[in-house]
């Protein structure tokens, strides 16, 4: 065991995984937190702690993670390489092992561009850091972890024991180069993957195959990443503006004709939509997951947090196993 | 070559609004070529500012000239004289020019009249992009000869991000992504298998980051004092 965390356990269990995400709030308001991590307790066996996600400020991912795990919901931690260098990295990640995190998930973070996309006015000015990238944080935690050194070399007194994750785009471009991304991700001491959103499963298959042929989903916990679709128009805006994600026409179909059997109905053209989203990403989740290397999924339900329930028992993988 | 574009005049004007005698002095190599900061483009500054002063009701004595370089002593030392009789020197270099002038002119101030930007080409008439972060540890060889240091927007070392959609970056649709440049060209050359390779993370001291840099050819130092003794 690396890290003795629920994640760890439920995957070396050999039972599918299942993650969730949880978005800290734009304040300092510790309820937010606490209400969505009551949402998801149960129904995952850890859920992602967003570390200014589309670059805007939000409450830190460590410290929403710590009101998570006093809810007693699992956290994972996420560390992007855009806003720290390797100084600030390496004392926080200490520092959330103290505070009890067992699992961080490395990202190379978007860019502080988005943080205006929007509404937002964001920080589109800020200076971003990129002092090391993905593959490398991935490469800093298991030596901390592993040889109980920094990254220059020094000893730790004690080492932090993470379960060390990173993030995947398999259908991203250049699509030829994405399973020696993932390699080198797993070189580097990466234990879990957590995927970028998947609707085109044929796409994804395809990707998985190189992945097995390698042997990676066996030095890797690969969870498909399953965004949940909310309506038609989230589904083209996926497919057109949302990099290494593509959606079928007959997905985005399925959810027009949902929206469409409401007629006029605002409020029922949402609720159509929303259940129809829940029945296709019930679907997605048995579609990944019967697919070879794969050894669970991470959901993510966008500000929908109370939708997770509700599929997680849809896609029978209700009760979550006590490992 | 050092690229940059010419300041907005109303930024110019507010720096020298204020002086009796102006300068607008131009330099004729990078910043030539780039339509910034010439010969040409100081003549047109020096224009602009004597309209706007009059328009004012100003008075200001705005002359021009240039030198070839701004970064080394023998093109301008010998209009040292010529230049110091002005109260303001706008200098139309770029930042290395303002630098180097500001430090060897005495008590006259001078002020940029250029934004400096980049190292980078000139790959269509009136285009320059950027190629080059001058970190000071080249790559290029690992990396089919494309900078993921400048070109990639996080100076990723290890492969594209998530971000990359139809060969763009994910900053701009205008920004093409340093990586699927990379992986391309790469696979072209048939050392692709080469990108599997894990990069560690980079010793930035040999970049900005490290303190201000300074190159010392001792070879060329020796000579110069041989000549100089010589003479």
């Amino acid at each position: 065991m690396k890290s003795g965390s629920n994640l760890e356990k439920v995957i070396l269990s050999g039972q599918p995984a299942v993650t969730a995400e949880l978005g800290p709030p734009m304040g300092a308001d510790p309820h937010e937190v606490i209400k969505k991590a009551q949402l998801l307790r149960g129904f995952c066996d850890a859920a992602n702690i967003t570390d200014c996600q589309t670059a805007v400020v939000r409450m830190s991912s460590i410290s929403a993670a710590v009101l998570a795990l006093s809810e007693g919901l699992e956290p994972v931690t996420q560390m992007t390489c855009r806003d720290r260098n390797r100084i600030a990295m390496q004392a926080d990640l200490l520092g959330a092992a103290a505070l009890g995190l067992k699992n961080c998930l490395c990202l190379a973070g978007d860019h502080q561009k988005f943080s205006a996309a929007g509404k937002l006015k964001g920080h589109p000015g800020a200076k971003n850091v990129y002092d090391v990238d993905t593959v490398q944080l991935v490469g800093i935690l298991k030596k901390m972890r592993d040889e109980g050194l920094q990254e220059g070399g020094d000893k730790l007194e004690a080492a932090p024991k993470f379960f060390i994750g990173a993030s995947w785009t398999p259908m991203g471009d250049p699509i030829d180069f994405r399973p020696i991304n993932l390699l080198k991700k797993v070189n580097a001491g990466a234990d879990f993957i957590q995927t970028q959103g998947i609707y085109d499963i044929e796409l994804f298959r395809s990707q998985m195959e190189k992945i097995h042929k390698m042997g990676l989903h066996e030095r890797t916990a690969i969870l498909g990443g399953i965004i949940v679709p909310k309506s038609a128009m989230m589904l083209k805006y996926m497919d057109s503006s949302v990099a290494g994600v593509s959606v079928p026409k007959k997905l985005i179909e399925r959810m027009n004709k949902a929206k469409e059997a409401a007629g006029d109905d605002k409020k029922k053209a949402r609720e159509f939509q929303e259940a129809e989203g829940i029945k296709l990403t019930v679907e997605l989740i048995h579609q990944v997951l019967e697919t070879p290397g794969v050894k669970g999924v991470h959901i993510q339900a966008i500000e929908w947090e109370s939708a997770i329930e509700g599929i997680v028992k849809a896609a029978g993988l209700y009760p979550r196993p006590s490992v | 070559m050092i690229v940059g574009s010419q300041k907005p005049i109303e930024e110019i004007w507010d720096m020298v609004k204020d002086s009796k005698k102006v300068l607008v002095f131009g330099c004729n190599t990078c910043i030539a070529v780039c339509h910034a900061g010439g010969d040409k483009e100081a003549e047109t500054i020096a224009m602009m500012l004597r309209m706007r002063a009059s328009q004012e009701g100003k008075n200001i004595e705005v002359k021009h000239f240039s030198v070839m370089r701004h970064c080394e002593p023998e093109y301008f030392v010998p209009v040292m004289e010529e230049v110091k009789k002005y109260d303001l020197v706008l200098s139309t270099a770029c930042g290395v020019g303002v630098n180097f002038l500001s430090e060897r002119i005495g008590d006259v101030p001078v002020y940029p009249g250029v934004n400096t930007s980049f190292y980078g080409g000139v790959p269509a008439s009136g285009v320059f992009t950027e190629l080059c972060g001058g970190c000071g540890d080249c790559v290029l060889h690992l990396t089919g000869g494309i900078c993921p240091i400048v070109r990639c927007s996080k100076s990723l070392m290890n492969g594209p991000c998530g971000g990359t959609k139809d060969g763009k970056c994910e900053v701009s649709d205008e920004i093409d992504c340093a990586w699927y440049l990379i992986v391309e060209r790469m696979k072209k050359l048939g050392t692709l298998d080469k990108l599997a390779e894990i990069q560690p993370p980079r010793n930035w001291s040999s970049s900005a980051h490290g303190g201000p840099r300074r190159i010392v050819v001792e070879h060329l130092q020796e000579l110069e004092q041989k000549e100089d003794n010589k003479g």
